[in-house]
């Protein structure tokens, strides 16, 4: 990025370009060449920034202006007034949520200063769809490191002594896998790379792959070096049309560069890499049933062993790593494996991308070192809870995963914290909730979508989740009793020790979490049928306050059912047995007078 | 469901598409995915003659086309809407959208109206979190969507349709 003298980038992520930021960049290309500039000033379509809440952003280099929810109108004043005559446009930069100010300088974000951007250091730095400007940013470096100076032993002990451990949500040693595969004998082995982001409201394999592929591809080939593989395999969602066009262009610039394809930098290495896709199905992120979804058959796991490591894709060695865990590979080859361990806690090493979404101000993608906080992460990164509302719990590692309450606020947050507080890491998505969240209807929203999900093989996840499911349902509708507490517990424990796979090992988790942290909540559903968040709304009875009332009229207009009645400048009435409870009445009343119990 | 009877055209495109994967059994996720972008959906009869195509049994193809949610046997509606499912969004309310959404067009997920026009379905996560709760309309998102804002989102379609009769 030398020739320039300022740079424009403009996010290309998903988010951001549902808002048109592509709108964004073509006003700015038209712009500068009106004013001539375009030799001079560059513009680019990069990945993710991260900053999702305040989107579509706009940053300047090198004076590392940040401006938020820029529209295609606003590119005008932008070029005219920060780029012609130097003045940034201070209504659309950040500004800090205390003090009002408006932030000039990325750097002093409240929402950057506690990141390390590892796995994210390109997005929202380069354009994707150029290989020189990942190159101008030591890309490739790594691969030509190991080939030319290094054993794949010696690479293999680099991993291992970095500490890196699977980014997709298990946790295993990255090292002690590769050393497993390099162990196999066989004629044939295969590098495959998980791309298939189930977990709702995770997004971070998809923002590496729209923002930084090449960092993926490096990686696939350097672990094909270590273990004796010539072909690699990204195993990616069809969901994800972006990141399907980035990775393609990608692999085609390398190919063209001699970074993939035979012989590869004169060091008799082979390498190439394909596209496989995925067609919606949640248990393909586990391994054997991603292998099985990529020969052409159901996605249904088998019993391990045999690992992959040892009978993967068509029956040979496989090394299965996730996006996330293969972004950070490069980086580890290139500052060291002990630069890398001296981030993070004992035994987890280095930095973990989260996706923060939920009832939180600041909505993004973040990168953050192992054994930060929860309380920073949500107030100081996140900028806390919405609507000033009070926090509840966060929900990590998705539907396998649990919640955390107020009293993990200041957990170092590493694989064993989260395990022993009955949540797992998972592919790092965090939920987080405010004190209008029922916890029950929460566990409810998770098994309904382990019941859609659920491949079905094994019966404990098929008919045991769909047991949990209805148990569930009952205690929402408020038809729930004290001994439905005891039987999820029970059925929750049977699901986990028997069924087949991590999916069905792992459902009953939100359950589970959510009695041990919330038994009131449950408690108040059964015994009292009270929804203490007010969200299930079977449980809500409407009522109007005589007092208040002055006999508008509105809700008895309002009303779908009919259940309101009254005469005019008098006080209303709601027959309960006709009230379907769906709260037209209070959202409409406009003197407080309808009472939610 | 009813029969359909695939034309000579339609046979020729599914085999050229089998062809080019080589007539490969292993390859049939990818052959789904080629053969729903070309027809839109994978009815039985499509089903019997991709089975045909690759020598292995229409039980096996049955059984793919139906484990992963990305593939339909149903026509999709002209304008297919999206609720996106995914955490993020239901704790931002996407429920009450999707059920604006049904109540407006008076159609269930999974079907589509009576002119064809729209289908409705759910899915988990479109990783643009931030805009949450997320609709997908065709290719277009719609963020930050608020039930209030449903009936706007149904007649942008509707007039733009009738725009383009118009002018047809």
């Amino acid at each position: 990025m030398a020739e320039y003298n300022m740079h424009i980038l403009v996010c290309g992520g998903t988010g951001c370009k549902a808002s048109q930021s592509e709108l964004i960049k073509t006003n700015f290309k038209t712009r500068l060449n009106e004013f001539g500039l375009t030799d001079e000033i560059q513009v680019v379509l990069t990945g993710c920034f991260g900053f999702c809440e305040k989107g579509p952003i706009v940053k300047i280099l090198p004076d590392n202006t940040f401006y938020t929810q820029v529209t295609p109108e606003d590119v005008s004043e932008i070029v005219e007034e920060h780029i012609i005559k130097g003045r940034k446009v201070e209504r659309l930069l950040y500004k800090d949520p205390e003090t009002k100010a408006a932030i000039g300088d990325a750097k002093g974000m409240d929402f950057y200063k506690k990141q390390i951007r590892i796995a994210l250091r390109n997005c929202g730095f380069i354009n994707p769809e150029n290989i020189e400007e990942y190159i101008g940013r030591d890309g490739y470096a790594a691969l030509g490191t190991c080939l030319s100076e290094k054993t794949p032993d010696e690479v293999i002990q680099m991993i291992k002594d970095s500490g890196l451990r699977g980014r997709g949500g298990g946790g295993f040693p990255t090292g002690l896998k590769w050393d497993l595969t390099r162990k196999s004998e066989s004629d044939q082995k295969y590098v495959v790379c998980n791309a298939d982001e189930g977990d709702p409201g995770a997004f971070m394999d998809r923002s590496i792959l729209e923002g930084d592929p090449h960092s993926v591809l490096e990686a696939m080939a350097i672990c094909g070096y270590c273990i004796g593989a010539d072909k690699g395999l990204v195993y990616i969602r069809a969901e994800y049309p972006l990141a399907i066009e980035r990775l393609k262009i990608a692999i085609n610039q390398a190919r063209e560069y001699g970074l993939l394809g035979n012989d590869i930098l004169g060091a008799g290495f082979n390498f190439d890499v394909e596209i496989r896709y995925g067609a919606g199905a949640f248990v393909c992120g586990e391994e054997t049933a991603l292998i099985h979804s990529m020969e052409g058959k159901r996605g249904e796991p088998t019993v391990k062993p045999p690992f992959p490591a040892e009978k993967g894709y068509n029956g040979k060695p496989t090394n299965v790593n996730n996006v996330e865990t293969f972004a950070n590979i490069p980086v580890i080859i290139n500052k060291g494996a002990e630069w890398f361990a001296s981030i993070g806690t004992a035994n987890s090493k280095g930095t973990k991308v989260f996706a923060l979404a939920g009832k939180i101000n600041n909505v993004g993608l973040i990168e953050v070192p192992m054994g930060i906080t929860l309380r920073e992460i949500i107030y100081d990164i996140g900028g806390g809870i919405k609507d000033g509302r009070e926090f509840k719990a966060v929900q990590t590692g998705g539907p396998s995963g649990g919640c955390l309450t107020k009293s993990f606020l200041d957990t170092p947050i590493d694989y064993d914290n989260l395990v022993a507080a009955g949540s797992m890491m998972g592919s790092g998505g965090m939920i987080v909730l405010d004190d209008t969240d029922c916890m029950v209807a929460i566990a409810k929203f998770y098994l309904e979508f382990t019941l859609d999900e659920s491949c079905g093989k094994c019966a404990p996840c098929r008919i045991g989740n769909k047991r949990l499911h209805e148990i569930l349902e009952k205690i929402t509708v408020g038809d729930g009793k004290i001994e439905d507490l005891d039987r999820l517990r029970m059925l929750s424990t049977v699901i986990k020790d028997t069924s087949l796979c991590g999916l069905g090992q792992t459902s009953p988790n939100p359950v589970l979490s959510t009695l041990d942290h919330f038994y009131d909540e449950y408690l108040a559903h059964v015994t009292s049928h009270k929804c203490v968040a007010g969200q299930c709304k079977a449980l809500m009875h409407y009522s109007i306050d005589a007092e208040r009332c002055t006999g508008c009229t509105l809700c008895f207009r309002n009303c779908p059912v009919g259940a309101i009645s009254g005469e005019r400048r008098a006080p209303h009435y709601i027959d309960q047995s006709l009230c379907i409870k769906c709260g037209v009445c209070f959202e409409k009343c406009k003197f407080d007078a309808v009472l939610i119990a | 469901m009813p029969k359909i009877k695939l034309s000579e055209k339609t046979i020729g495109l599914i085999k050229d598409v089998c062809a080019d994967f080589g007539n490969q059994g292993s390859e049939l996720i990818n052959v789904l995915h080629q053969v729903q972008g070309k027809l839109g959906y994978l009815p039985a009869e499509v089903q019997e003659v991709i089975a045909k195509e690759l020598n292995i049994s229409v039980a096996k193809v049955y059984g793919v086309v139906t484990f992963y949610s990305f593939f339909t046997m149903i026509p999709m509606g002209e304008f297919p809407i999206s609720i996106c499912m995914g955490t993020a969004c239901y704790v931002r309310g996407s429920e009450q959208v999707l059920a604006e959404f049904k109540r407006q067009l008076s159609i269930e997920v999974g079907q589509s109206t009576a002119d064809n026009k729209f289908s409705l379905n759910c899915l988990r996560c479109v990783g643009a979190c931030g805009l949450a709760p997320v609709v997908m309309v065709g290719e277009k998102v719609y963020g930050r969507v608020s039930p209030q804002m449903v009936k706007n989102i149904i007649a942008e379609y509707k007039e733009g349709c009738a725009t383009e009769s118009k002018s047809a």
